[in-house]
């Protein structure tokens, strides 16, 4: 899977879970799920669940907590797929 | 852990203990019940002359039966002591009303329990067996340093 592949199904992803005054178009790689787009972490969490269904990877708890921007996703499930 | 253990572990005390007794408690859920005793004050105002209990007091318990005491038990096993969670979200369905006096008793199945958040489906059903309400519950678990 190429970048630009991953980062559209991750923007897509993270979509319904953002809060109703930060649209689609304000994610950027660099944007920070929690202090940017404003998401709380319960729901970051099931961000996470839906990451791994849809890449199919797991995540450990600590690779979670590193999880803090879209490029760090991104980063992430590259790595992990690269490991399977 | 014995399941007097999970309720002496629980942060509430009187007047916000909602939980009296656990029947149940596993790794898929919990079962346990609450006698909502007549002398409660809040039963003063809500609602004036017609006592029934709140909505939100119902939801609480479900929440202290259904994702407190779950969450004492399946972090029973971890460093951290006295596991606290705070409600994330709820969506909860109200059926037939609790009036003073009553006993309830609240059913909470896992849903899933992954990077610090609990979720779990609720039922509560009086002394009649009624459905009173039912929902799912989320809560996260406050680590320490952060709350």
């Amino acid at each position: 899977m190429n970048e630009d592949a991953c980062y559209t199904q991750l923007k897509a992803l993270v979509g319904p879970y953002l809060p109703e005054d930060v649209s689609v178009d304000a994610i950027r790689p660099e944007s920070h799920f929690v202090k940017e787009l404003n998401i709380n972490s319960a729901n970051l969490v099931d961000i996470v669940l839906d990451v791994e269904d849809e890449f199919d990877i797991v995540l450990e708890n600590e690779e979670m907590e590193a999880m803090q921007t879209v490029r760090d996703a991104m980063e992430l499930i590259r790595r992990k797929r690269a490991a399977r | 852990m014995e399941m007097a253990n999970i309720i002496a572990q629980l942060p509430y005390s009187e007047p916000f203990l909602f939980v009296g007794s656990l029947e149940s408690v596993d790794e898929e859920g919990v079962e346990g019940s609450f006698t909502f005793r007549e002398d409660h004050p809040f039963y003063r105002g809500h609602f004036k002359g017609r006592p029934v209990t709140p909505g939100v007091l119902l939801t609480e318990c479900c929440a202290q039966v259904g994702l407190a005491c779950l969450g004492i038990y399946l972090t029973a096993g971890q460093e951290e002591k006295g596991a606290l969670f705070v409600l994330s979200s709820s969506e909860m369905e109200f059926y037939v009303p609790v009036y003073p006096g009553e006993k309830v008793r609240v059913r909470s199945n896992l849903h899933y329990f992954r990077f610090g958040k609990l979720k779990c489906g609720v039922r509560m059903y009086n002394a009649k067996d009624q459905l009173v309400c039912k929902g799912v519950l989320a809560g996260m678990q406050l680590k320490k340093g952060n709350g």
